[in-house]
């Protein structure tokens, strides 16, 4: 018998688990307890990183990839995806991360960026690559450089939902007028949005991003994840609001059925009952440093 | 009457499925709730995390009504990936709490050939296709065992990758994203909904 001719690490292959993971929520974890946690939830994935964004904003320094032995430590106690963290443009440490065999790699703006000009070439991996963006420009800039998913940056850490849906509105409201768009505008818009004709063209004839499109940053209740999904993103994914929250687990349980049910608002009254606090909130306007300016 | 197939939208590869169905004039519902169970035809369980829909399947009461529709009213199911985990009758490396529906003697083992770095795209033989069909695998399961009934319809690697057994179908790999139809449309010809 010979064997089966397989390819591997292919465009088709890296979006694929994108695809799998809508409708679901991904959730930050600072350790494999945490994990456990998110997995009886019902979490779709794991994003295994050394303090979550409200605890990096707290402290401050530079915050880097997370310690492999974490990681390992992770994947040894889910079986569900576990995605990590490389800074901006590091791409040494998604080397490392890829050979730690993670699942997703978000080149992310909650750490201290490593390369002021260049993003990584995310083509060169095989493992899939999501990004951060805060508007649709950003997004294709980021997918010509290899993402398989985008996800909104909002303002991680902060509790407070509106600048995700600022991004995510942003993202959305111009693909819908691409879409009404003559093929002469087209080229326009390309300039204005620095972006890749071609990525503006097929956005112009299917009407969706060419990757999944998530939420992420300040995200804290089961309502903030049905507001971001009827808006239009396919999934999301929630940092400090469920391991700051007063009790996590049933927070984490009640923001997966929302993903589930975010169009029924009678099942978000019973899954939004009974949580104890939610993550105590910033307001962006106070903030010393936006997270989502990072990247460009 | 016309027919009605489901697709189960818990979580997953759900709007692809929808999608190639309504490409075959096919009547289709996203399914939620056990109401919305109660009134298809015929049912898609997609591709996605098996933990995390077992789970919600549980919580929001449509498991056991799903259980008897299948043995019951012998409903017309295809499970890709976490469908097929879903649909075997017996999980390996799975969670203990993790529900499974036998709907087919079959034992899956979740992940089975590694993790992300590991999904990769192939070409199929497939029994009743006349031309190869593109087969994606994303963290997907193994087949491990099938009971006598079961016919394999596609092999990787002397491993079955596409099972039939009655009203069944269930593949390891994603012909959702394809850009296919022919599996889709094998499958509800041998549930009678559709002609050809």
């Amino acid at each position: 018998m010979t064997e089966t001719n397989r390819a591997t690490g292919s465009p088709l292959v890296k979006r694929g688990l994108a695809e799998m993971l809508k409708g679901g929520v991904i959730m930050d974890v600072v350790n494999p307890e945490q994990a456990r946690v998110a997995e009886d939830a019902g979490a779709v994935a794991v994003m295994a990183l050394e303090r979550v964004p409200s605890d990096i904003r707290k402290d401050g320094g530079v915050s880097r990839m997370s310690d492999p032995e974490m990681i390992s430590g992770i994947q040894a106690t889910v079986s569900i995806p576990v995605m990590a963290k490389a800074r901006i443009g590091h791409f040494a440490e998604a080397q490392i991360l890829q050979a730690l065999d993670v699942d997703y790699i978000d080149e992310s703006e909650v750490l201290t960026p490593a390369d002021e000009t260049h993003h990584i070439d995310k083509w060169a991996f095989d493992v899939p690559f999501v990004c951060g963006a805060t508007n649709l420009g950003e997004a294709l800039r980021r997918i010509s450089e290899g993402a398989c998913m985008i996800r909104s940056k909002g303002e991680a850490g902060t509790g407070n939902v509106v600048e995700a849906v600022r991004h995510i509105r942003s993202i959305v409201g111009d693909i819908k007028k691409i879409g009404q768009a003559d093929e002469a505008e087209l080229f326009e818009w390309a300039k204005q949005l620095r972006a890749p004709l071609p990525l503006v063209q097929e956005i112009a004839e299917t009407g969706e991003l060419p990757v999944p499109l998530f939420c992420a940053g300040g995200l804290s209740t089961p309502a903030d994840a049905s507001l971001v999904m009827q808006l239009g993103a396919q999934a999301v994914f929630v940092g400090s609001g469920i391991f700051k929250s007063d009790e996590p687990a049933k927070m984490a349980a009640a923001i997966v059925e929302a993903a589930t049910h975010y169009q029924d608002p009678d099942i978000l009254v019973k899954v939004s009952t009974g949580l104890g606090d939610a993550m105590k909130g910033l307001e962006i306007a106070t903030l010393e440093t936006k997270l989502a300016e990072r990247g460009w | 009457m016309s027919r009605t197939v489901g697709v189960l939208a818990l979580q997953g590869a759900f709007a692809a499925h929808s999608a190639v169905l309504r490409s075959l004039g096919i009547d289709t519902v996203e399914v939620r709730t056990a109401e919305q169970l109660a009134c298809v035809d015929a049912l898609v369980l997609p591709g996605g995390e098996s933990t995390t829909m077992s789970m919600l399947l549980e919580r929001f009461g449509v498991l056991e009504p799903l259980r008897s529709r299948i043995h019951d009213d012998r409903l017309p199911v295809l499970g890709t990936c976490a469908g097929l985990i879903l649909l075997a009758d017996e999980i390996l490396d799975g969670r203990a709490d993790q529900h499974c529906l036998k709907a087919l003697p079959l034992s899956a083992r979740r992940n089975g050939y590694g993790r992300q770095l590991a999904s990769f795209e192939t070409d199929l033989d497939i029994i009743g296709l006349d031309a190869p069909f593109h087969g994606i695998f994303i963290r997907a399961p193994i087949v491990e065992r099938i009971g006598d009934a079961v016919e394999v319809l596609a092999e990787v690697d002397g491993q079955p990758v596409l099972c039939r057994y009655e009203g069944v179908t269930v593949a390891s790999f994603h012909p959702e994203l394809a850009g296919d139809a022919r599996l889709h449309r094998q499958w509800l010809s041998d549930a009678g909904l559709i002609t050809g």
